[in-house]
């Protein structure tokens, strides 16, 4: 189990690129040629803004979901069918990404036999190059990582609403508390922990994506690396180019980048628990 | 009495009608997120080629299963949905009885180090798939080439990766759980006469069965829905696992102009994902949340 770990950490300080001749050791070179490589410097970027923005979005909407299914119909209960909408919405969970992955690569054909495109150019619109345009593919990736990720934690979320206990809520409606106060006043206090659970879940996610930007993207990472992310650049720097010297520096990078994060969300989540 | 707390109720009902119509509203708008995209998939792949590249949102004249005959036979989804099959049972098999055991043991028995393989079973949790990816591949290479059946592009040798990758969250898990299950049971069986061997198969097993069921779940998805390490362990065809086969499809689609195939094998992979989710869907949750809750 660990041994290969270890390794990485070797290898990453050598060119070795595969064949049998032993690899010479070049101590930090690999780690300088890292840091003045353009493409690396866009996959930290796009590692970095999936960081902030996937739990946020996924975070924001499975709350408000989590909220109208458990507590925000009438009384302190969820709303009709609260059951079937928690079904329904975390399927997408046990699918794999690469499914995901190739399915929203159809749902995103430019042209209008794509299920997107094609109502919008029966509107005369012109379509959107989801997965072709630059400027937009990233979005993309983003839109597609969210549509599965928040029915999981609408589903952790009302787990975690389901044991405070009910009358906390049915006491904060007879003080006379809108659902407005309820979410932001209880809700979301007693649900903090759950929350931080989530967001260390979701960074995770987003510094560990690979499948679904190396199947549904053009050109693996594409168009124009402009929706490339560390693990696709390990991918391809040590099974494509056979630079495996090159490719566990990435890894070794990313390795701090993930222990930092943890370390980091750890630090910021020693807060006092709420006792009920 | 009765009166008015119904009124009550219908004064609160109208107070907070237009923001329950719009939550309504919301929910709505997502279930069609989640469904159309499903079913719109599952629509085309009974489509002619014609109907593919036509309007996507046209219903297909007549409905063409043979799609799915060709899915099947000439994609090879049938065989990397065998060679999954195969894979994930061995590796779960695997894996639930060696984390099982080791969990046991180490919840249960106090012996020097205990705690020290505890920690570095649990260890390799903070360690990424990613940094280990080129190690590992020779590793496994290297293996290979010692024992020939467990090398690069063999089943057995996936198992065992998978195995390992799986180790570290279910001793966590089911060392905890043994953890919280009462000590008299098994102190009556011993001074019964039973076995270690015994104890572990017969009576702290049972017990612990809502935990190895979580635990079960989670690791066949995760086993099943595994994409990043088949690509690097099998690079033959005729080996690869049905994520693989699904990620490959729309290259090989382009090539032989075959798309109502792809949609075909896309129906293939996801349909029995969804009857089990159906029929498990309490038991798939609460499996996957509770890593997470733990």
């Amino acid at each position: 189990m660990i041994a290969p770990y270890v390794q990485a950490f070797y290898i990453a300080m050598t060119d070795w690129r595969g064949v049998s001749a032993a690899p010479r050791f070049t101590g930090l070179e690999n780690f300088q040629r890292l840091f003045s490589d353009g493409i690396f410097w866009k996959a930290v970027s796009h590692n970095a803004l999936l960081l902030v923005l996937l739990p946020l979005i996924t975070i924001v909407l499975a709350l408000f979901f989590a909220f109208l299914l458990n507590v925000g119909g009438k009384g302190v209960t969820g709303v009709r069918g609260s059951k079937f909408y928690r079904v329904v919405f975390f399927f997408p969970q046990v699918l794999a990404v690469a499914v995901v992955a190739v399915l929203f690569q159809q749902v995103f054909r430019p042209d209008d036999s794509g299920m997107l495109n094609g109502p919008l150019m029966a509107l005369g619109l012109s379509p959107v190059g989801f997965l072709s345009d630059p400027s937009v593919a990233f979005w993309s990736v983003l839109g597609v990582m969210v549509w599965q990720a928040v029915g999981f934690y609408v589903v952790l979320f009302s787990a975690g609403l389901a044991s405070i206990p009910g009358d906390m809520f049915e006491a904060a409606q007879i003080d006379g508390a809108g659902r407005f106060s309820l979410f932001f006043r209880i809700t979301l206090p007693l649900l903090w922990d759950t929350v931080q659970v989530a967001w260390v879940y979701l960074g995770i996610l987003a510094l560990d994506v690979f499948a679904i930007v190396w199947v549904m993207t053009d050109q693996h990472g594409g168009p124009d690396f402009s929706t490339t992310v560390m693990a696709a650049e390990i991918y391809r720097n040590a099974f494509q180019y056979f630079r495996f010297g090159y490719a566990s520096a990435l890894g070794v990078i990313m390795f701090f980048f993930t222990i930092g994060f943890a370390i980091l969300a750890l630090r910021l989540s020693r807060r006092e628990r709420i006792e009920y | 009495m009765y009166l008015s707390r119904k009124s009550v109720r219908k004064d609160r009902r109208t107070r907070l009608g237009p923001l329950s119509a719009l939550s309504h509203v919301a929910l709505v708008v997502w279930t069609v997120l989640m469904i159309v995209p499903i079913l719109w998939t599952f629509l085309a792949s009974v489509k002619s080629e014609e109907e593919i590249f036509g309007d996507a949102w046209s219903l297909p004249a007549s409905l063409r299963w043979d799609n799915f005959a060709r899915a099947w036979e000439q994609a090879h989804i049938g065989q990397y949905m065998l060679n999954s099959v195969i894979v994930v049972s061995f590796s779960t098999l695997g894996t639930m009885l060696l984390g099982s055991m080791a969990a046991y043991v180490l919840a249960r028995y106090p012996f020097r180090g205990n705690r020290g393989f505890y920690l570095l079973f649990v260890s390799g949790l903070a360690f990424p798939v990613y940094l280990a990816l080129t190690p590992l591949f020779f590793v496994v290479q290297n293996m290979g080439r010692v024992i020939p059946f467990i090398g690069l592009n063999t089943h057995a040798g996936v198992v065992l990766v998978y195995i390992a990758y799986s180790m570290p969250f279910t001793i966590f898990f089911l060392a905890a759980f043994f953890r919280t299950l009462p000590t008299a049971v098994a102190e009556a069986a011993l001074v019964d006469g039973a076995s270690h061997t015994r104890i572990f198969f017969q009576i702290m097993l049972p017990m612990a069965r809502p935990g190895l069921v979580s635990i079960t779940i989670f690791n066949v998805l995760g086993q099943w829905n595994q994409y990043q390490l088949p690509l690097v362990l099998l690079q033959e065809r005729d080996k690869w696992v049905l994520t693989q086969g699904i990620a490959d499809i729309s290259t090989a689609a382009g090539y032989d102009q075959d798309w109502s195939a792809l949609f075909a094998a896309l129906t293939l992979a996801i349909l029995p994902m969804l009857v089990v989710y159906t029929v498990f869907q309490r038991q798939i949750q609460s499996g996957l949340t509770a890593g997470a809750l733990k």
